[in-house]
């Protein structure tokens, strides 16, 4: 039943374009453009190369990006189509079905990794070490959990019109804002303020440290940020979960 | 052997609205049975109980003698629900073969296909349907799992008279398998067609619980409209009608022969013009209940 039902689920998103194509290929459209130019400059002070830091930020950008889409935008599409309903009338068992989104959504975003790494690596000529490119994967993998707790929240409180909107509405602002474009010390002074504090931001820093930049505090920080992100978008995720289930299943 | 469905005493209270007040109904094995009420009437929530979707404010709903929202009474149960969705991007195919992995015996997936009568879409995507075979694709789901009861809220809504009386026939081969059926509606004559025995249900309560012959008897059933500039209530005496409202030169009434009452109105040399016969439909049936 997992199988076939995370197959189904893959399909799902696979086939709309908006999502699979935008997913897979808008962050090599960000990186032909921005990357690619001043790929071989290296960022002052450091040993490190501006393709390979952006590489680090758009690696983290396509993550979050499918995590909050596939759960946000999926989750908002079945409440407003009532197939939520249909599903809760079969005997599928609801851990299965959210464990095969989760399945999901980690094939997709492990996919824009592989389309993304060989990309960074021949068109901007980004040369790191076997253990460098594997930390920068499997830390924007492990980091991209609290994305989908705040997919899922965006999913249970915007309607299906909406939720695409607040999503782009947020998501490309917050990427800026959180220096994932451009190092934070481009950006207007007001944002560099609050920068630090972004999810995006601390994310981030754990796929800059991956690729051998400076970071202004240790990874544990990071790590502690996003878990605590995490935590958060999780209970306003279980809270919006469970009042769906008293307005609709109760 | 416990009964297929059950409600005991059950209500449900939406906020300040009471859809449900103290209804008990049991259906067992085998039985084909249509629940018929105007909207608003209770069944959709009856079958929201029955299927665990929404609890009772009191009293208890029972699938096999379990708790609707256990798996395993869900695995012996096919659902076609009146506000209902599927993922648009899977082929028909895709979808129906993922619901019946859902069973534990599901049957082949082009027999329910064929049963929908689907098979021309069956490689198409959802989001190419028409609304037509969208319901055909929620009736191919509901039977997929070869469920042993089978419940289906108003399924034939919004259907014209070809596709409403194909999907009988479809619905009737299910029930011919010996299976359970439990299907809502609020059209009379899909209730005689199909079932053999008949709820009905008005604002929140059972109001009878008969085969469908018994049901009709008590109430006629074809509505006839017509208008008549000049007919007076002597014109319609000792004539088997009832539900007689008559608006401008508007009339309309209820009758179970309504041969006979135009041969009567003709016979008094009532003119009358934009004839319709059509069948009475609970609508009428109730404001023929309510005016006696």
């Amino acid at each position: 039943m997992l199988i076939r039902q995370t197959r189904a689920e893959f399909l799902k998103l696979w086939r709309v374009p908006a999502f699979s194509a935008t997913s897979l290929l808008l962050p090599l459209v960000f990186y032909a453009f921005i990357g690619i130019g001043q790929a071989s400059q290296t960022l002052q002070g450091t040993h490190v190369t501006f393709g390979a830091y952006f590489l680090a930020s758009m690696a983290v950008y396509s993550v979050a990006n499918v995590m909050i889409f596939s759960f946000g935008i999926s989750v908002a599409n079945e409440r407003g189509m009532k197939t939520d309903v249909l599903m809760r009338a079969t005997p599928l068992p609801p851990l299965v079905y959210l464990l095969s989104r989760c399945i999901t959504a980690i094939v997709f975003a492990a996919l824009t990794l592989v389309v993304l790494f060989p990309f960074a690596y021949i068109a901007g000529g980004v040369r790191l070490d076997a253990s460098e490119w594997l930390t920068l994967a499997h830390r924007v993998l492990l980091g991209s959990i609290p994305f989908i707790a705040l997919g899922f929240a965006i999913g249970y409180l915007a309607g299906p019109n909406s939720a695409i909107a607040v999503i782009n509405l947020i998501y490309l602002p917050t990427a800026f804002a959180s220096g994932l474009f451009f190092p934070k010390q481009l950006l207007p002074q007001i944002i560099q303020n609050i920068s630090p504090y972004l999810p995006l931001y601390r994310f981030g820093q754990l796929g800059w440290d991956a690729i051998g930049a400076p970071t202004s505090e240790s990874v544990t920080t990071d790590w502690l940020y996003l878990a605590g992100y995490g935590v958060a978008f999780f209970a306003i995720a279980v809270w919006a979960y469970r009042r769906e289930e008293s307005r609709k299943f109760s | 052997m416990p009964p297929a469905a059950e409600l005991i005493d059950a209500t449900k209270k939406y906020g300040e609205v009471q859809a449900l007040k103290g209804v008990t109904i049991r259906i067992e094995l085998g039985e084909v049975v249509a629940m018929l009420g105007p909207n608003g009437a209770g069944k959709t929530t009856s079958i929201s109980l029955l299927l665990g979707l929404r609890k009772p404010t009191s009293g208890k709903a029972l699938l096999f003698g379990l708790e609707p929202t256990n798996l395993l009474a869900r695995s012996r149960v096919g659902v076609m629900l009146q506000e209902s969705g599927v993922p648009q991007m899977l082929k028909v195919r895709e979808i129906v073969d993922l619901f019946r992995s859902y069973y534990p015996k599901p049957l082949p997936r082009d027999r329910a296909i064929a049963m929908a009568g689907l098979e021309e879409k069956t490689n198409a995507l959802v989001k190419e349907l028409s609304g037509g075979q969208r319901q055909r694709l929620y009736f191919a789901l509901a039977v997929c799992g070869n469920p042993d009861v089978l419940f289906l809220d108003e399924p034939t809504v919004g259907m014209d008279v070809e596709g409403r009386r194909s999907f009988i026939e479809r619905i009737a081969e299910f029930a011919h398998m010996g299976r359970t059926v439990v299907l809502t509606t609020h059209y009379l004559e899909e209730a005689d067609q199909l079932a053999q025995r008949v709820i009905v249900v008005d604002r929140g309560v059972v109001i009878a619980d008969a085969p469908p012959a018994e049901i009709k008897s008590r109430v006629a059933g074809k509505r006839m409209r017509f208008v008549a500039p000049a007919l007076t209530e002597k014109d319609l005496e000792d004539l088997p009608v009832s539900a007689v409202t008559i608006k401008d030169h508007s009339v309309q009434l209820l009758t179970n022969q309504p041969e006979l009452v135009l041969r009567r109105l003709f016979q008094r040399n009532v003119e009358i013009s934009d004839l319709e016969v059509s069948g009475a439909d609970l609508e009428d049936a109730f404001i023929a209940m309510t005016s006696h």
